[in-house]
């Protein structure tokens, strides 16, 4: 795929997110959308950047922030949104919802949300990959509040002892929940935790996906390769609460209007468009064709059926 | 036929499946290391030498990576079998079990699936409050976990064969004082359980109780060493004319309330001894079916005879206090028959 293709299709699929996400939270609102809702917005160039050449039978784990993660892994619009209604046609069938999302065919299992668990069992798959003979690779996201769990300390210590295929990726959007990165941590950057552990680490700009995909696949080919695991920070921003209808008063103006300065959809726009990749009225059909097609996801999720409430006896057990 | 301890036959079962089977392997502390000792109670012992340090994987101290790691590489097509160095220690791994790895198969719509085996060994051996643990009661708790106790030689080999060719998490309870370890590993207050363990494979399905011993008056269900325990207080009262019917469950996810229901049909009384504590354990939820069940059946109250509600203490006096004795068993028996 050439460079402008490339670009046009990150584009298409950040700009996919944002609207999906868009989506969800005006359906939350309207109190049409059942459960709670923990929303991607502001952290797309994390998701694309880093998934973008990940292959189909590489594996990602994901929080309980997925939907950017499995939008951009592959699974299927429609049964994302389905999902997000608890309809019988969702990726989970009805029994994951919005902090679950995942389907094993596109290399996610059940997004995890409890914090920081998922990464000692990304370590378990890059086991499994390499015990197997395989190059693939494993990415795991998570957060800042999850670099101070103590299942975080155990996965990268693993990961590295054992040269694992697995990139690490902190989304640092600087709360985790209401807390502040700096009432959190003494350190600037988590990534110089990775020292601890004798793997590579490294700080990027999560507003920028190009940079973020750059550093990305550095990291992905080094675990390819057999050459072990890295841990990429990228700081990034939610331009939303941390769930539901959260105000953010715990958050200050400035710091969100500096943030919000650095869109990164916005800035994959002004980049298409300064480099001349693309025209206005090429990324206006990029844009209305999303629009479209998570306007389509929507009737396929709202008229799908339920589940049967007795389905949820069933699937406890794998087979029985 | 090969006459074998708890420990070798789970060492066979392991052996046999890995010849097999490469996507089987072992994950613990100490299990591997040359010069170590094949785990705390030497079950592991000579594999990495067959199999290699990459089947047989040593871990850092890490329960959490331990039991991430096994969920992880089951996702991912293997069939890892996580050991526990104590199963105190599984408290360390709890989330990890009871959030991940019981969950993935349901949240994912049954189309994920963890074929995990957690063996952890239980049991009160003289060292006090945290390696002394039964933990039945918190894991039968937990949908989508299989919960497992061989208590002979026969059995664990059986049973742990197919633990590790089950699609599911499966956690084996080993009790320390059964495994019938050798040399500076053997415990001090063990039993000496060596019985004839077949070559040729064999497999015992989970949900099927066993009938210990045949008798008339009560119907005894009691796992690891309570089983013995228990047929050791069935010989002491039978001189005394009270019969009792032993049961071990084997398996307590799934549990054979069949089996037991028929014997209590038959006896017309029940009792249900356990090492775990009392309160909220697993006999007192096969009390508490028994009664829904077979209600009519029953001439007296359902008695279960457990540890007291209290930490394992460490003075050898109190340990032996706290834990079901023989004669405990004898005298609350007594007491079920004239009630």
């Amino acid at each position: 795929m050439d460079q402008r293709s490339r670009v046009l299709k990150m584009y298409e699929m950040m700009y996919l997110i944002r609207k999906c996400e868009e989506k969800i939270n005006e359906l939350f609102l309207q109190g049409i959308l059942p459960g709670t809702i923990h929303q991607y917005i502001g952290q797309e160039a994390c998701a694309v950047g880093v998934l973008f050449d990940l292959r189909k039978e590489d594996y990602v784990v994901s929080t309980h922030r997925p939907v950017g993660h499995a939008l951009a892994k592959g699974v299927p619009l429609r049964a994302v949104m389905a999902e997000m209604f608890g309809k019988a046609t969702g990726c989970c069938k009805g029994k994951g919802g919005s902090m679950h999302l995942g389907d094993m065919e596109v290399g996610m299992p059940p997004a995890i949300a409890i914090v920081g668990a998922g990464l000692p069992i990304a370590v378990g798959i890059g086991l499994a990959c390499k015990m197997r003979g395989s190059d693939n690779v494993v990415v795991c996201f998570f957060g800042d509040g999850a670099s101070n769990e103590g299942a975080f300390h155990e996965a990268l210590n693993g990961a590295a002892l054992w040269n694992l295929p697995v990139v690490f990726v902190c989304e640092n959007n600087l709360y985790a929940a209401s807390t502040r990165v700096d009432k959190a941590m003494k350190v600037e950057n988590i990534a110089d935790r990775a020292v601890a552990y004798g793997m590579p680490g490294r700080v990027v700009d999560g507003m920028d996906v190009l940079k973020v995909n750059e550093e990305a696949r550095v990291a992905i080919e080094r675990a390819r390769k057999g050459e072990g695991p890295t841990l990429l920070e990228l700081k990034t921003y939610r331009f939303c609460g941390h769930s539901r209808t959260d105000p953010c008063r715990y958050r200050n103006r400035k710091e969100e209007e500096y943030w919000l300065s650095r869109d990164p959809v916005k800035l994959l726009a002004e980049y298409i468009l300064r480099e001349g990749l693309a025209r206005e009225e090429e990324l206006a059909d990029i844009e209305a064709r999303v629009l479209r097609s998570i306007e389509e996801s929507v009737e396929y999720a709202l008229s799908s059926p339920d589940p049967e409430p007795e389905d949820a006896l069933r699937d406890v057990f794998y087979g029985e | 036929m090969p006459r074998m301890t708890i420990a070798e036959a789970i060492r066979q079962a392991i052996r046999e499946e890995m010849r097999r089977d490469p996507t089987v392997f072992c994950i613990g502390e100490d299990i591997g290391i040359e010069g170590g000792f094949g785990g705390p109670f030497t079950v592991t012992l000579g594999l990495a030498e067959e199999f290699g340090h990459d089947r047989i994987l040593d871990t850092p101290v890490s329960e959490i990576l331990i039991a991430g790691a096994a969920i992880g590489a089951a996702i991912a097509g293997m069939r890892p079998i996580a050991e526990v160095q104590y199963a105190d220690f599984i408290f360390c791994m709890m989330d990890q079990i009871v959030n991940e790895a019981t969950k993935m198969t349901y949240m994912s719509g049954g189309t994920v699936k963890v074929p995990m085996v957690i063996r952890a060994p239980v049991g009160a051996t003289g060292r006090g409050a945290q390696h002394a643990q039964s933990i039945e009661g918190f894991f039968t708790h937990v949908p989508g976990l299989k919960v497992i106790c061989p208590a002979t030689p026969y059995d664990a080999k059986g049973l742990l064969k197919t633990a590790i060719r089950d699609d599911n998490p499966v956690l084996v309870l080993e009790h320390k004082l059964l495994y019938g370890s050798k040399g500076a590993r053997s415990e001090r207050a063990a039993l000496s359980l060596v019985e004839e363990v077949p070559e040729e494979e064999y497999f015992i399905p989970f949900g099927k109780a066993v009938v210990c011993r045949e008798g008339r008056d009560i119907t005894v269900v009691a796992n690891l060493l309570m089983l013995y325990r228990a047929l050791e207080a069935a010989e002491i009262l039978e001189k005394e004319g009270i019969s009792l019917e032993v049961i071990d469950p084997r398996t307590l996810v799934p549990f054979d309330y069949e089996t037991v229901i028929a014997s209590v049909a038959k006896t017309s009384r029940l009792m249900i001894v356990e090492e775990d504590t009392r309160r909220n354990g697993w006999g007192a939820e096969v009390a508490a079916q028994v009664t829904e069940d077979a209600f009519y059946y029953l001439d007296a109250p359902v008695k279960r005879v457990a540890t007291y509600d209290v930490p394992i203490p460490f003075s050898p006096v109190m340990e032996r206090y706290v834990i079901p004795s023989v004669e405990r068993i004898v005298e609350e028996a007594r007491r079920l028959m004239s009630s």
